[in-house]
């Protein structure tokens, strides 16, 4: 009969996968898993900690998902994972639902991302921007649909917007930047969204009036087809490029946007695969984070948010005692 | 043209517009052929088009290593040998499930098929209609019920790292004085988790809409006369039935089985939800256990930034693929093999 040969092929299948997964290094004194969920802009980073983490500590198990911030913190709030990655800070009700499930959390930044605005490599009028004219493109109720609408002496070329839908962290960034809370995004003929941002760099690319965001590490692989925007710094009037040193130095505002890992503290405190992973994590995040595009801390923050692990200090800085948001630059909101 | 071709026009047509008629109709026919001639070829031209673009840029980084290494962020160390292993996996599990209650059901509908009975015959049509309905349901849905009904279970016995039921795990004492549960290959608990079985049951649901109506077709194409004589000589319905009609079919559920099976692992919508993880280093050590599978993995790799990954994603597709086209292979092997004319 072919369904019993059916069955012993694949029950010999099953068995050989069990064999090889049987065979497991024995060196590294750490055991156990760390179990990692999250935000997909900052996997690449885990990612790359994991694998050299794993170099070094072969028998830890550190399987890395990709449900989305919102959805990371889902189950880092029934405890359900160890390290949550987030590309925001944490939410006042996700920050209720883990007090009320008892979980209590370090917040540590890892990295910058520099979100930036891009324009095709053949438009060489808009060479810097200022916040209020990304208002005018981007925010309702706005009307506008050329150029030269934006700033008088623009050429009457139609603008094309390609963007991240409205689910994606970087997406929420932006429009608290440029709408405020209460503001909304313009929708419409004009605006393209993608979850796929690889799909807003081709749209990008090809379309001579077209302007698009998203994270720096597309723009950095892709800096033969497109060309960065400079953004008019609202402080202190000086229009800067996203590049590494700028959005380290923070003087890339204000969309050099903080990366976050959270952490269990009851994990912390038990499992020794967390601790030395969390140590790891922060020891090497700045060269692994380079390394795939993002941007390292400035050394004093990454300074505070080791003693911050080793006094164990939880809870979110972007929330204050009453749970009412708090917003601003990483290295005045950090302490 | 003569009038002794046969027409059927009206009679009172002259003997030109016949003419004309027959010519129009020759155009038409030649028409059609051109175009299906051109459905044909279009068709192959895009997969043809297809596979030479995921072959040339595939092939850069496929060799034997990257069926066997781990994840990595550098695209030249990157494999997917935990990905494949969970994919085999997670479909045999898959497999145990859903071909017995699929063939079983199909069995149910088509041989055990009410004939008397008004509200019995309207009760059997509504399933059936529902069975057909869905097959149509998109897959991420099955995916949030089998996150709802496996994984969690309603929340019914805790959560998966509290489970209210764990067989097959013990303390284990580290060398460092920490301890920690080791699981044996038997493990189970409930409720499930976000392991092998749990997605392996979501496949499930979303094949078997699938392996039933295809096993029914199967059932249906099996003459009567067959089942008549084995009725006619005594035989019960489970003698006929296990006899006659299931061995008859066998080819068609098989070729339909498999189909739907490479369907099942080719998902990656209902495995986003149940599984995520995209970095895992190990393959699963029990039915529990994390595991990730190809789709997923692809998925990964196609969104990076970096265009070296977009070269692995292609190497990725061509080991799916191999695995698909070797699943339709093995339907087609089946088919012919047990294939016995009926008469």
């Amino acid at each position: 009969m072919s369904f019993q040969k059916i069955g012993w092929v694949l029950l010999a299948s099953a068995l050989i996968a069990t064999g090889i997964a049987c065979e497991r290094d024995t060196t590294g004194s750490d055991t156990g898993t760390v179990q990692i969920d999250g935000s997909s802009t900052v996997y690449p980073i885990t990612e790359a900690v994991a694998e050299e983490f794993l170099a070094v500590q072969p028998r830890v198990r550190v399987p890395v998902g990709v449900s989305g911030t919102g959805g990371g913190f889902k189950r880092f709030t029934k405890s359900d994972t160890d390290i949550s990655n987030a590309s925001r800070p944490i939410k006042t009700k996700e920050a209720a639902a883990a007090k009320k499930n008892g979980v209590e959390f370090l917040e540590l930044p890892v990295a910058y991302d520099g979100l930036s605005i891009v324009v095709h490599p053949k438009n060489d009028w808009a060479n810097d921007l200022t916040i209020d004219e990304l208002r005018s493109i981007f925010t309702e109720p706005s009307q506008v649909a050329l150029w030269s609408e934006v700033r008088a002496g623009w050429p009457a070329t139609k603008i094309k917007v390609y963007m991240p839908g409205a689910d994606s962290g970087t997406f929420d960034y932006f429009k608290e930047v440029v709408a405020g809370k209460e503001g909304t995004i313009r929708s419409g003929k004009m605006f393209q969204t993608s979850e796929d941002d690889n799909v807003l760099v081709i749209g990008v690319a090809g379309d001579k009036g077209s302007i698009g965001f998203f994270g720096c590490a597309y723009f950095f692989e892709n800096k033969d087809k497109l060309r960065a925007v400079s953004v008019v710094n609202p402080v202190n009037g000086e229009s800067v490029l996203p590049t590494s040193d700028t959005i380290e130095s923070g003087s890339y505002a204000p969309f050099s946007r903080p990366l976050f890992i959270y952490v269990n503290k009851k994990s912390l405190d038990t499992k020794p695969a967390v601790a030395d992973f969390v140590d790891f994590y922060l020891e090497h995040s700045g060269d692994l984070a380079t390394e795939v595009g993002y941007v390292r801390l400035p050394k004093e923050v990454m300074d505070r948010v080791k003693k911050n692990v080793a006094e164990r200090k939880t809870g979110s800085h972007y929330l204050d005692a009453e749970g009412n948001k708090r917003s601003g630059p990483l290295s005045e909101v950090y302490n | 043209m003569s009038a002794e071709v046969t027409t059927f026009g009206p009679d009172r047509l002259s003997r030109h517009g016949r003419a004309a008629s027959i010519a129009l109709r020759m155009l038409k026919d030649r028409g059609f052929v051109v175009i299906c001639i051109l459905a044909a070829t279009s068709s192959i031209l895009v997969l043809s088009w297809l596979l030479w673009s995921i072959l040339s840029s595939g092939l850069t980084y496929l060799d034997w290593a990257f069926l066997d290494d781990v994840p990595s962020r550098k695209p030249e160390k990157a494999g997917m040998g935990p990905a494949i292993i969970g994919s085999v996996l997670v479909c045999a599990v898959c497999a145990f499930f859903a071909l017995p209650i699929g063939v079983g059901s199909a069995v149910f509908l088509e041989e055990y098929k009410p004939t008397k009975g008004k509200w019995v015959k309207r009760l059997h049509a509504f399933v059936q209609l529902n069975i057909s309905n869905l097959a149509g349901v998109p897959s991420i849905v099955y995916g949030i019920i089998g996150l709802t009904v496996f994984v969690e279970m309603f929340g019914l016995f805790g959560s998966a790292n509290d489970p209210a039921l764990a067989i097959g795990s013990h303390p284990f004492e580290a060398s460092d004085g920490s301890s920690y549960l080791e699981q044996a290959w038997y493990y189970f608990q409930l409720p499930i988790g976000r392991g092998v079985l749990a997605g392996a049951l979501t496949l499930m649901l979303v094949i078997l809409p699938v392996v039933i109506i295809s096993a029914q077709e199967a059932l249906r194409a099996v003459p009567d006369s067959l089942r008549h004589a084995a009725l006619g000589v005594g035989a019960t319905r489970w003698q006929m039935v296990s006899k006659v009609s299931l061995p008859a079919a066998v080819p068609g559920i098989m070729t339909g089985s498999i189909l739907a099976m490479s369907r099942a692992i080719g998902e990656a919508a209902p495995m986003l939800v149940i599984a995520g993880i995209v970095f895992i280093t190990y393959t699963p050590l029990h039915l529990m256990d994390d595991f990730t599978v190809m789709p997923l993995q692809i998925y990964e790799w196609a969104k990076k930034p970096q265009e070296a990954f977009h070269a692995v994603a292609a190497s990725g597709i061509i080991v799916l693929l191999a695995v698909l086209l070797g699943f339709n292979a093995l339907a087609v092997f089946i088919r012919n093999k047990f294939h016995k004319p009926l008469s």
